[in-house]
C-alpha cells in the first residue's frame, strides 16, 4: 500500500535563480487529498518558502489553477490519487509570465477582460419608473453558460494560440463578451465586435478546442468563439451588401 | 495600433463555406474518380457521357463552387497552420499572398476551363 | 537569458517561457489538431486534380484517355487513397464540430448538438449518393 507520493514542484525565486528549478517533496497520499492539500501540507510542514495562490478550495474562486503533469487543472479539484503512483509535476500555468514559484502574472489577462466591456451596455438607460429590465428563463438560458466563468485562466494555459500570440484576447475574454452579447438587456455587441473582428480577436483562433476541454465550469469558450466568427462574418457581408442600413 | 479594417471575416466565410462544401462533396468525388473507377470497381463513364454532363450549366456551377471554395478553404486554413504550426507570423504578408493567390489562380483557371468547354 | 536587467526589489524579473517550434507533437490532442488542419492540403490537391481532369476533358477524347490511364497507375491510386483518408477525416471532424459554430432553433428551443451532427451525416450520405448517381447514371 502506497502511503506517500512525490510532488515535483517548479520553483522560481528571482532573487536566487534566473531559470526555474524543480524541487521534490514527499507528501502523504491520502484518499481525500487534492493537490492543493498537498501544497498546503508542504507549506505548513516541509518548506514555508513555497509560494502559490489559493483561496476557496472549492472550485469557485479560480485562484489555484496550475499545471499538473502538463495539463492545466484547478488544484483544489484534482485528487492526488488520480496520479498514483506519481510523481506529480506541478508547474505554474503556462503562457503566463511567472512572478514566483507557482504564481503567475495575470495583469495582461485582466486588461483583456476589461476590453470586452463586461457589463450591460445600454444606448439609453430606461427610466427608473419603467421598472427593471425583464428577462424570461429562455433569455437567461441564452447566456447563462457563459456567465459561469470563474476567471481561473486554465483556458489560457490550454490554448496554444495564447502562447504563440501574446496579444490574442483569448478564450475567457471572448466567452465573456458573448455572455453580454447574448443577454437581451445588453446593447453593446457592436462595440465588442469592433474589437473582436480585428487582429488579436476571434479570427486568431484556429479552434484547437482545448480551452473547452480544460474548463472546470463547462463554459465552452471554443463554442463561444466559433459562434462569434459566424456572426461577425454574417455582419461583414451584411454591411457590404447593405451599406446604407445598420449604421 | 493598427486601425485598418480587418478583412478576416471575408476570408473566414470563404473558409467556412468551403469547408462545408468540401466535407459534403469531396469524399464522393474523390472515391469515385480517384479510387473506384481506376481500380475497375465501377465501370468508367464514357468520354461523351462525361462531356455532356459537364456541359450542363448546373454541373459547371457545381464544379466551379467545389473547386474554388475548396481552394479558399485550404488557403485560409493552411495560412494559419503555417503561422501557428511553424511560427512564421513574421512572413504574414508573403504567406497570405501565396495562399490566397494560389486559390485565386485556381478559381480563374476553373472558370476558364469550365466555361471554355 | 539575462536576468536582473530591470530588477527592482519590489518588482522582480518575471520568468517567461517560449512556445517550442514543434509544440504540436507533444500532445495527442495537438497532433490531432494539426492533422485536422493539414487535411486542407489534400482538399486543395484534389481540387487541382479535379481541375486537371476537366482540363483534360476539354482537350478531347485522347487527352482524357491519357488522364484516365494516369489515374490507373499505382502511384495515382496510392495517392488518392491517402487523400481519401484525409478528406474523410476532414468531413468527420467538420461535421462533429459544426454544432459549436452553428446554433439552430425550433421556436425557442435549441436543436440539440447530436441532432445537428446526425443531420450533417445524413446530408453527407444523401449528397454522395446523388453525386454518384448523376456521374454514373444520368
Amino acid at each position: 500500500m502506497q502511503t506517500t507520493i512525490s510532488l515535483e514542484i517548479q520553483r522560481y525565486r528571482p532573487e536566487q535563480e534566473s531559470e526555474p528549478v524543480y524541487q521534490s517533496y514527499e507528501v502523504p497520499l491520502r484518499k481525500d487529498w487534492v493537490i492543493l492539500d498537498a501544497l498546503n501540507y508542504i507549506k505548513d510542514n516541509l518548506d514555508g518558502s513555497l509560494s502559490y495562490r489559493w483561496s476557496c478550495r472549492m472550485g469557485v474562486c479560480g485562484s489555484c489553477g496550475m499545471m499538473a503533469n502538463g495539463t492545466p487543472v484547478l488544484t483544489c479539484a484534482t485528487f492526488l490519487e488520480t496520479y498514483a503512483p506519481g510523481p506529480i509535476r506541478v508547474e505554474p500555468l503556462i503562457n503566463f509570465p511567472v512572478i514566483r514559484d507557482l504564481i503567475i502574472d495575470m495583469s495582461e489577462f485582466i486588461t483583456k477582460l476589461k476590453q470586452m466591456k463586461p457589463w450591460i451596455v445600454r444606448e439609453e438607460e430606461q427610466p427608473l419608473s419603467d421598472g427593471e429590465y425583464l428577462q424570461t428563463p429562455d433569455q437567461l438560458t441564452e447566456y447563462k453558460q457563459y456567465s459561469m466563468c470563474i476567471n481561473c485562466m486554465l483556458c489560457y494555459a490550454a490554448c496554444p494560440i495564447v502562447g504563440l500570440e501574446p496579444g490574442f484576447l483569448g478564450p475567457a475574454a471572448i466567452a465573456l463578451a458573448q455572455r453580454y452579447n447574448f443577454d437581451n438587456r445588453d446593447q453593446g455587441k457592436k462595440q465588442r465586435t469592433e474589437i473582436l473582428k480585428e487582429d488579436n480577436g476571434i479570427y486568431e483562433c484556429t479552434f484547437v478546442g482545448e480551452c473547452s476541454i480544460v474548463c472546470p465550469k463547462s463554459v465552452d469558450p471554443a463554442g463561444a468563439i466559433q459562434r462569434y466568427k459566424v456572426a461577425a462574418a454574417a455582419e461583414w457581408w451584411k454591411s457590404l451588401l447593405l451599406p446604407w442600413g445598420n449604421r | 495600433m493598427k486601425t485598418r479594417k480587418s478583412i478576416d471575416p471575408f476570408w473566414w466565410s470563404l473558409f467556412g463555406t468551403g469547408g462545408v462544401i468540401a466535407a459534403l462533396c469531396l469524399p464522393a468525388l474523390l472515391f469515385l474518380n480517384g479510387v473506384a473507377i481506376p481500380l475497375g470497381w465501377i465501370e468508367a463513364p464514357s468520354y461523351e457521357h462525361v462531356l455532356t454532363l459537364v456541359k450542363n450549366s448546373l454541373t459547371r456551377l457545381f464544379l466551379f463552387v467545389v473547386i474554388s471554395l475548396s481552394l479558399f478553404h485550404w488557403a485560409h486554413r493552411f495560412r494559419f497552420t503555417l503561422y501557428d504550426g511553424l511560427q512564421l507570423k513574421h512572413l504574414n504578408q508573403l504567406i497570405a499572398v501565396l495562399c490566397y493567390g494560389t486559390a485565386m489562380i485556381g478559381t480563374i483557371a476553373s472558370l476558364y476551363t469550365l466555361w471554355g468547354l | 537569458m539575462t536576468i536582473n536587467t530591470q530588477y527592482t526589489k519590489f518588482r522582480p524579473q518575471r520568468y517567461q517561457t517560449r512556445v517550442p517550434i514543434f509544440w504540436w507533437v507533444h500532445k495527442w490532442a495537438h497532433l490531432r489538431f494539426i492533422t485536422r488542419e493539414l487535411t486542407s492540403v489534400f482538399v486543395a490537391i484534389y481540387a487541382f486534380v479535379l481541375l486537371f481532369q476537366l482540363w483534360a476533358l476539354n482537350q478531347g477524347a485522347e487527352t482524357y484517355a491519357l488522364f484516365l490511364a494516369w489515374l490507373r497507375t499505382p502511384i495515382s491510386i496510392g495517392l488518392h487513397m491517402v487523400a481519401l483518408l484525409f478528406v474523410i477525416f476532414h468531413s468527420i471532424t467538420w461535421f462533429n464540430l459544426a454544432p459549436k459554430a452553428l446554433v439552430l432553433r425550433l421556436g425557442t428551443k435549441r436543436v440539440p448538438d447530436a441532432v445537428l451532427i446526425v443531420l450533417n451525416y445524413l446530408a453527407w450520405g444523401v449528397l454522395s449518393v446523388v453525386i454518384a448517381w448523376i456521374m454514373l447514371k444520368a
